[in-house]
């Protein structure tokens, strides 16, 4: 797994999402996602959207481990200091 | 007993929970480590189980949470993340209120 095929596969499946994604070893991942489907949900909500969208990949361990953070576009942009 | 009615009530049975790699004092994963680590700073009894032992729960589990990886964290029933989620409500306090909060509801 290579950090295009998970951005392609979190953009499929979410609204607009905007991907930031880093690994060096093709099974270790940092994301940083922004879609507005994150509106009114629960982070741990939030976290399983991108989930399902990866799949089973986790369970396959094609991904060991996805450090994993969600954002809004609104919440985004307050943190970026918009 | 079936594994999910076992999974369900070891979540139910115990208000603050940890599924992890390893144990608080001999983690093996850095993940589970790290939320470990911040649980313990709330200075609350936890349980925890390790999965490494458990092939069956770390197979389960992520059934049962639709959540696929370890840790995962469970205050008073409820799915409240994994290492991210806690790390981040360690850093801005929420992890020490929740965690009072179980603590109380449980006295």
């Amino acid at each position: 797994m290579n950090t295009e095929q998970i951005k392609h596969l979190i953009e499929a499946h979410l609204t607009d999402a905007q991907v930031i994604i880093r690994g060096d070893d093709e099974v270790h991942f940092e994301a940083i996602v922004i879609s507005p489907d994150f509106i009114g949900k629960t982070r741990v909500q939030q976290h399983r959207l991108v989930y399902a969208a990866l799949g089973e990949n986790f369970g396959n361990q094609s991904i060991h481990a996805l450090a994993l953070s969600t954002h809004t576009p609104e919440a985004w942009q307050q943190r970026s200091g918009g | 007993m079936d594994i999910m009615k076992h999974i369900k009530q070891q979540i139910e049975s115990n208000p603050i929970i940890l599924y992890m790699k390893g144990t608080p004092e001999f983690p093996q994963c850095g993940f589970s480590s790290q939320t470990a680590q911040a649980l313990l700073t709330t200075g609350a009894q936890f349980a925890y189980v390790n999965v490494l032992e458990h092939p069956d729960i770390r197979q389960n589990l992520p059934h049962y949470a639709d959540w696929p990886t370890f840790p995962q964290l469970y205050v008073n029933g409820e799915l409240v993340g994994g290492c991210d989620i806690v790390l981040d409500m360690y850093q801005n306090g929420e992890l020490q209120q929740l965690i009072d909060g179980a603590a109380q509801s449980q006295a």
